[in-house]
């Protein structure tokens, strides 16, 4: 199919940054986005442009290193990835338009590329458990029920790709931060901390510049992971709690 | 070096021995070491600084471990945080002799099955540690929240993998290598909060330092390019860890994610590192095959749909391009089961990859043709719905076919899933004594960067195991011995050899940039992939190989000559940063035919051709390479020099694999 892809351009940080339009001709269902992307940049730099800076990895869905905004969506139409989004999504004709993550706590590096190091920060601030090493009991000495066991993988999958973030109209990171803290919340390990992780977390996450939840849920809607909205709900409840322990 | 050239291509030098394995027996070994290391007071350890090249695993695990004990550490990785790198995408699980399931499993069941996995090429004493520390490993990721599958009663379930016969595998769903790695982060993360660890993301390292201060040479630092402003900065240190994974990317397809490299060790090695056996590589036979030349990597499916799905091809090549579900069971081959009825299609991996391969090489491959040939089989559920019933299937394997779904756009319910094999592990690296310190003093490899534990062949689910037990529990009972003779007089900045090694990297980006020639990098990537998939892949042919080594080195003298890079070096430049790695692939490819030639026999997951069974099996030679091919840089333009480290196996008897 040929395509009109509309892309954000930007040189650094200190750039302002514009659209182009570059025409794509002969692109295959079977290709995922970002191989598009590579074979648009192939093409660039036979022409001598320098071709288009953006993010990935593993291409596996697992990394969360890609992600740009596609006509408007985080990850584009279907819920995943962008590496695993398929060009079968498009049709023959159609015009993309390609930004970056938007948000005032992710600043543009280049192009479609955005820092997040804010969310390593959010991480620093409490994101963990204090086990120090070698000294673990045995794994076996703590069971921990099916359901809070199943209950917290399940918010261990976030990818801190930055989906929700960008998908947020206030640009706040409640589902990234409310999914660690229920992962963490789950278990009889993560109890000691329980408090002061979310009141760290939670500050750091204001200091980082991340809007507030007002409960829109187009983060969820945005996730390729599909963490649910409730993980909110349990960050504030722990908030709330930690505030009764007058922490 | 004047030792005689050999076959042309290298010369022979010294043999190496492990010194610094204790000579006790083996279950009392890494006791002994610990006990024997010396220890480091808590307040030195603050003046010591210490460097660890990647955050997998490997990397991240020891930052931790280190940071936490008081040393200051430098952490560096290529991705924007240390979360992402590469060891997040590993799948089936991690091995530990915990022998929860009671089924008589035990650390020496897990050495004895590691070893012979490895087609007896790994050494004794490494293999025997890690099945000693993996019981621990579990234990300290289940203390950091690591989300392990579990069972009803709130313990911790394991199922079994890779053809072994006890259950010792733990799991997080098909996201071990997730979880796992984010255990590891979150434990880096907190020592970054405290201090002890400071974090450089989007760094990449581009040179070893290493310096003689009268001592002999060791390991001081490095050099990183800041992959987001270009600045070139200077790292020093008392002492060095690699932790920067395998070089499957050389292949250009694999499994590997998109920045996996050889560069951090390839400039040690440049530097006096040893590599040790270049040319085992782990070929996956349950990958999703090419579908065009814009491909860009490859996707694992997990082994597991080995245990339902039947593999076949049609009998004849005129039925390749039909509609599969219209060609009748008669006129099917379903060649694993045909050729190998004791195990079927559940072989080990390196067998099923190679028939894979002997049936699209016949011109019974199926799907799209990739070039000239169909490079897929089938691997079917048919029957299996039949059997079980299609919710038992989508129950048991549901996300692996909505992933299948999702890449190719085919059902794999209504039609037979296609899969090839792919390169996926390299069993290689950097050389290492049983401290885990390289050929270069103050040079230590972990993880998938060195070569100690796997052999010729890896066996599932060891790889994650080894990870962290080097970083969690090796390497920092090991270093210590190094850095308790420091802190080492302090390195000045304008020290000639720190010098040197700032200026080969300007100089070498300068050269990138200004060559503007005609091809894309990546261009030259597919190119060199290709001849090491033809020529240094499943199957390797004395004939094959000499020719990709003339093939690999014009492509090589063409690169420094047509590659064109556009950009500069002072921003974000993806070109760049793929033609430095580039170059360096272009390097290791040409060391990985040496090996592959100079070793004429079959192990693992190296085929020579000219060394098999008469039914077509690898043939090991253990009278002629019982030894580790450890390669020393000859210098440029110059042959590499091939030292031998004897193996011996004192506590396993060694024995001809046989699956027939
Ligand atoms: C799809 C897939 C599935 C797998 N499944 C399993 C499994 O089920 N079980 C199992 O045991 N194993 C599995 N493996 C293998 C296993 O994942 C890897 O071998 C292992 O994770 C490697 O860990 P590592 O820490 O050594 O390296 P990596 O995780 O590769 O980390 C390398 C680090 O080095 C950094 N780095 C590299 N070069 C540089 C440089 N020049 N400068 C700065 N930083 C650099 C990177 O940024 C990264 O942080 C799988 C592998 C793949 C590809
Ligand atoms: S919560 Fe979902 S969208 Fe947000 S970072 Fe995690 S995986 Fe991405
Ligand atoms: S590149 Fe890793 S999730 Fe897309």
């Amino acid at each position: 199919m040929n395509l009109t892809l509309k892309i954000w351009r930007q040189s650094g940080p200190s750039d302002k940054g514009g659209m182009a339009t570059y025409p794509i001709e002969g692109v295959s269902d079977d290709m995922s986005f970002l191989e598009m992307l590579d074979v648009l940049n192939e093409g660039l730099i036979a022409e001598g442009e320098e071709p288009v800076a953006f993010d990935s990895d593993c291409r596996e869905g697992i990394c969360g290193t890609c992600g740009v905004m596609i006509n408007g969506e985080a990850h584009g139409p279907e819920r995943t990835t962008t590496c695993q989004l398929h060009m079968r999504s498009f049709r023959d004709g159609d015009e993309i338009v390609i930004e970056p993550w938007r948000a005032d706590a992710f600043p543009v590096i280049k192009d479609l590329v955005v820092d997040r190091g804010a969310f390593d920060r959010i991480i620093q601030s409490g994101g963990y458990i204090s086990a120090n090493t070698g000294s673990a009991p045995d794994a076996h000495a703590t069971p921990v029920p099916k359901d809070q066991a199943d209950r917290a993988f399940m918010a261990a999958e976030c990818i801190s790709c930055g989906a929700c973030v960008a998908a947020c109209p206030n640009g706040s990171a409640s589902l990234f931060m409310g999914a660690k803290i229920t992962h963490l919340g789950e278990f009889p390990q993560g109890q000691p901390e329980r408090d002061a992780r979310v009141q760290s977390m939670s500050a750091q996450h204001d200091a980082e510049g991340f809007g507030g939840c007002t409960n829109l849920g187009e983060c969820t809607r945005a996730c390729p992971k599909g963490i649910p909205l409730n993980v909110i709900s349990q960050m504030n409840g722990d908030l709330l709690r930690s505030l009764r322990h007058g922490r | 070096m004047n030792a005689p050239l050999i076959e042309g291509l290298y010369r022979e030098g010294e043999p190496i021995a492990d010194s610094a394995a204790p000579d006790v027996p083996i279950d009392r070994m890494w006791t002994q070491r610990q006990f024997d290391a010396k220890l480091v007071n808590p307040a030195n350890r603050r003046k010591l600084d210490v460097i660890i090249v990647g955050t997998g695993l490997a990397g991240a695990s020891a930052g931790a471990t280190l940071g936490e004990a008081g040393y200051n550490v430098k952490s560096f990785c290529y991705q924007d945080s240390p979360r992402r790198a590469h060891s997040i995408a590993a799948q089936g699980g991690i091995n530990a002799a915990k022998n929860y399931k009671g089924d008589g499993d035990s650390i020496y069941r897990l050495f004895y099955d590691t070893t012979k996995g490895g087609d007896y090429r790994s050494r004794e004493s490494n293999t025997y540690r890690l099945a000693e520390v993996s019981a621990d490993i579990i234990d300290q990721c289940v203390a950091q929240g690591v989300p392990f599958a579990r069972e009803y009663g709130g313990l911790l379930d394991n199922r079994s993998f890779g053809g072994v016969q006890v259950s010792r595998t733990f799991y997080a769903r098909g996201q071990t290598g997730q979880q796992l790695l984010i255990g590891a982060y979150q434990a880096l993360e907190r020592q970054i909060g405290a201090g002890t660890v400071k974090m450089y993301s989007r760094h990449e390292m581009l040179e070893l330092i290493v310096i003689d201060d009268g001592a002999g040479p060791r390991a001081r630092g490095i050099i990183a390019r800041d992959m987001v402003t270009g600045e070139i900065e200077t790292h020093l240190a008392d002492a060095v860890v690699l932790a920067s994974g395998g070089y499957g990317n050389v292949y250009f397809l694999s499994t590997n994610a998109m920045g996996c490299n050889v560069t951090a060790s390839w400039r040690a090695h440049r530097k006096g590192a040893y590599f040790a056996n270049p040319c085992y590589t782990q070929i996956h036979p349950t990958c999703i095959p090419v579908s065009g030349d814009h491909q860009s990597k490859l996707t694992l499916m997990s082994e597991s749909l080995r245990n339902d799905g039947r593999i076949w091809v049609p009998k004849r090549i005129e039925d390749c391009e039909k509609d599969p579900r219209e060609i009748p069971t008669e006129d099917r081959d379903y060649y694993l089961e045909r050729l190998y009825p004791a195990f079927g299609n559940l072989v080990p991996r390196d067998i099923a990859s190679r028939q894979a391969k002997n049936m699209c090489d016949e011109g019974r491959g199926v799907g799209p043709k990739v070039g000239d040939f169909r490079r897929g089989v089938y691997l079917d559920f048919r029957d299996a719905i039949e059997r079980l019933g299609e919710d038992a299937v989508r129950n048991k394997y549901g996300n692996l076919f909505d992933m299948y779904k999702q890449i190719t756009g085919e059902d794999p319910y209504q039609v037979p899933m296609r899969i090839y094999p792919a390169v996926h592990y390299t069993m290689g690296g950097l050389w290492v004594d049983y401290d885990l310190q390289s050929s270069i003093p103050g040079l230590f490899v972990t993880g998938e960067a060195n070569f100690s534990d796997h052999g010729a062949n890896r066996l599932g689910a060891s790889a994650l195991m080894q990870g962290l037990a080097d970083g969690y529990f090796v390497l920092p009972n090991t270093i210590r011995n190094y850095l308790a003779d420091g802190p080492y007089e302090p390195i000045d900045p304008t020290h000639p050899a720190v010098i040197e090694a700032q200026d080969s990297v300007e100089s070498r980006i300068q050269m990138l940039l200004g060559i503007s020639g005609e091809r894309s990098v990546d261009s030259f990537h597919k190119e060199l992939g290709h001849i090491m998939w033809e020529y240094c892949g499943m199957e390797r042919t004395e004939e094959g190989l000499r020719k990709a080594i003339d093939l690999i080195r014009s492509l090589r003298e063409e690169f420094w000559r047509n590659v064109r890079v556009l950009g500069s070096a002072d921003t974000l430049n993806q070109s760049l940063e793929k033609a430095g790695r580039v170059a360096d692939f272009l390097e290791l490819g040409e060391l990985m035919c040496i090996d592959a030639l100079h070793r004429r026999e079959s192990c693992g997951g190296h085929f020579r051709a000219e060394s098999q069974t008469e039914d077509g099996e690898a043939l090991r030679n253990d009278d002629e390479f019982l030894y580790v091919g450890g390669w020393e840089w000859g210098g440029e333009g110059e042959s590499p020099v091939l030292h031998k480290e004897t193996l011996s196996y004192k506590f396993i008897e060694l024995k001809q694999r046989s699956y027939k």
